[in-house]
């Protein structure tokens, strides 16, 4: 019997204890955590995970996170958290786990919001809706770094920009409140110039689309009205999720 | 697996005392209403509204907006339970019985696809749907149903996750055999019970 090799578990949906490996801080509000996960599996670019928490006394608190990586990264998974003043487990995430702590999860959940390599693709994020998106813009970097993708990509200010560093040509920012000193680009909220700036042709894109529900609504609605497909127009809205 | 106890975690219960139970397993208290809908928000004109039931009944119907209208409504005070994890409580819907509509066309199948404008489909056993679980409803807390929340009509099953209730309703078709509808092609449990905790294919 000990010849026989061991059958790696693989399914999606068992609760595991990963490990927080790494934290970085996005923005003021955001923070990224880096786990290792012992039953990974890749997932695909805009699925999420679920985590737990769990008190002394019983309690617990569930919510579900977007992954941040791409599924190269193999056994590790990145969650990109916003913290709501509010909430319930995002101000723990952020004020309470460290790099080292163990942290409940299962996933990776659900195959709608996902991209699998259609192209050309338009991205449209708002605040942390950019998170789903990032593993999108990560994965095609790393595997098919011609493929026509754009992130289009609307935060309040300088400072709420998440992934910063890691915005390239492929991403074009608009600032709805108070751009950074000497922005010579795209102000207020997202409007049919911005998409049309994007340079993906509306009429055979598909489109990912993450935020708020009234963003969402307005990205929807810009794509519909430049001639995307409804059937190609994927959305994420935002329920509290603190 | 929930011997773990995260290190300094306490809770921050939001619920009221007296409506602790009435929340299912890993459901948190929200006293707001979210959006969550996979796709634009169709525009349905009341005008250009219709509910058909077809498939394998008896007989098929359907009801133009003001022929639904003249059915016999009812007030539905409710939990409802979405599988994103918020459940909003002691909500209250009006509507129609979906026993009523089913009575119209006599179902002969077990199992019913409910589909919507835009698309969306989700299916549901025959039971699930009838003896005064599920209805199609027009009114939200005594205001006729916003269209994101899926004016003009949408179905309301509150026993299942909210997934079930599909939004901007238009007809169900009765069938003798089960198949998936959207979200549960897409990692959703085939059934959603929030008690069961049935929310991913695995659960």
């Amino acid at each position: 019997m000990e010849r026989l090799t061991a059958v790696v578990q693989r399914a999606p949906g068992r609760w595991m204890l990963a490990e927080v490996t790494h934290i970085t801080q996005e923005t003021p509000q955001v923070k990224s955590f880096r786990m290792r996960v012992p039953m990974w599996m890749p997932h695909l670019p805009g699925q999420h995970y679920d985590v737990r928490l769990t008190a002394p006394d019983g309690y617990q608190a569930q919510r579900s996170y977007s992954i941040a990586s791409s599924p190269l990264d193999e056994g590790e998974i990145e969650l990109t958290i916003d913290r709501l003043a509010d909430g319930e487990v995002s101000p723990y995430f952020h004020d309470v786990v460290r790099e080292g702590d163990q942290v409940e999860v299962r996933g990776p959940f659900t195959s709608y919001f996902v991209w699998r390599g259609e192209q050309p693709v338009l991205l449209i994020g708002g605040g942390s809706g950019v998170v789903p998106l990032m593993a999108m813009l990560r994965h095609r970097r790393l595997t098919m770094p011609e493929l026509p993708m754009r992130l289009v990509y609307s935060v309040r200010t300088g400072e709420d920009v998440i992934y910063a560093d890691e915005l390239g040509d492929d991403a074009l920012l608009t600032f709805t409140r108070e751009p950074p000193q000497g922005w010579s680009g795209h102000t207020g909220r997202i409007d049919r110039s911005l998409i049309e700036a994007a340079g993906i042709d509306p009429g055979s894109a598909i489109a990912f689309a993450c935020g708020s529900n009234g963003f969402v609504e307005s990205a929807s609605r810009l794509m519909l009205d430049a001639g995307t497909d409804a059937g190609r127009i994927r959305t994420e809205r935002f329920g509290p999720t603190g | 697996m929930s011997d773990f106890i995260s290190r300094a975690f306490t809770g921050r219960r939001r619920v009221p005392e007296d409506l602790a139970a009435r929340l299912p397993p890993g459901q948190y208290y929200e006293q707001g209403f979210p959006v969550l809908t996979a796709g634009p928000t169709p525009d349905v004109e009341t005008s250009d509204w219709s509910f058909r039931i077809d498939g394998m009944v008896a007989q098929e119907a359907e009801l133009s907006w003001k022929e639904f209208n003249l059915l016999e409504s009812e007030e539905i005070p409710c939990d409802i339970h979405c599988v994103t994890k918020w459940s909003k409580l002691g909500t209250s819907f009006r509507g129609v019985s979906v026993d009523t509509l089913l009575e119209l066309a006599e179902p002969m199948g077990a199992y019913a696809m409910v589909h919507s404008y835009g698309g969306y489909t989700t299916n549901l056993s025959i039971e699930d749907l009838t003896d005064g679980k599920a209805w199609v409803v027009t009114q939200h807390e005594g205001e006729p149903l916003p269209r994101e929340h899926g004016g003009p009509a949408r179905l309301l099953v509150p026993h299942l996750y909210f997934w079930k209730s599909a939004k901007w309703v238009m007809g169900m078709r009765v069938m003798d055999h089960d198949e998936p509808g959207f979200w549960e092609a897409n990692g959703y449990h085939n059934r959603g019970d929030p008690w069961k905790e049935e929310r991913y294919w695995s659960d």
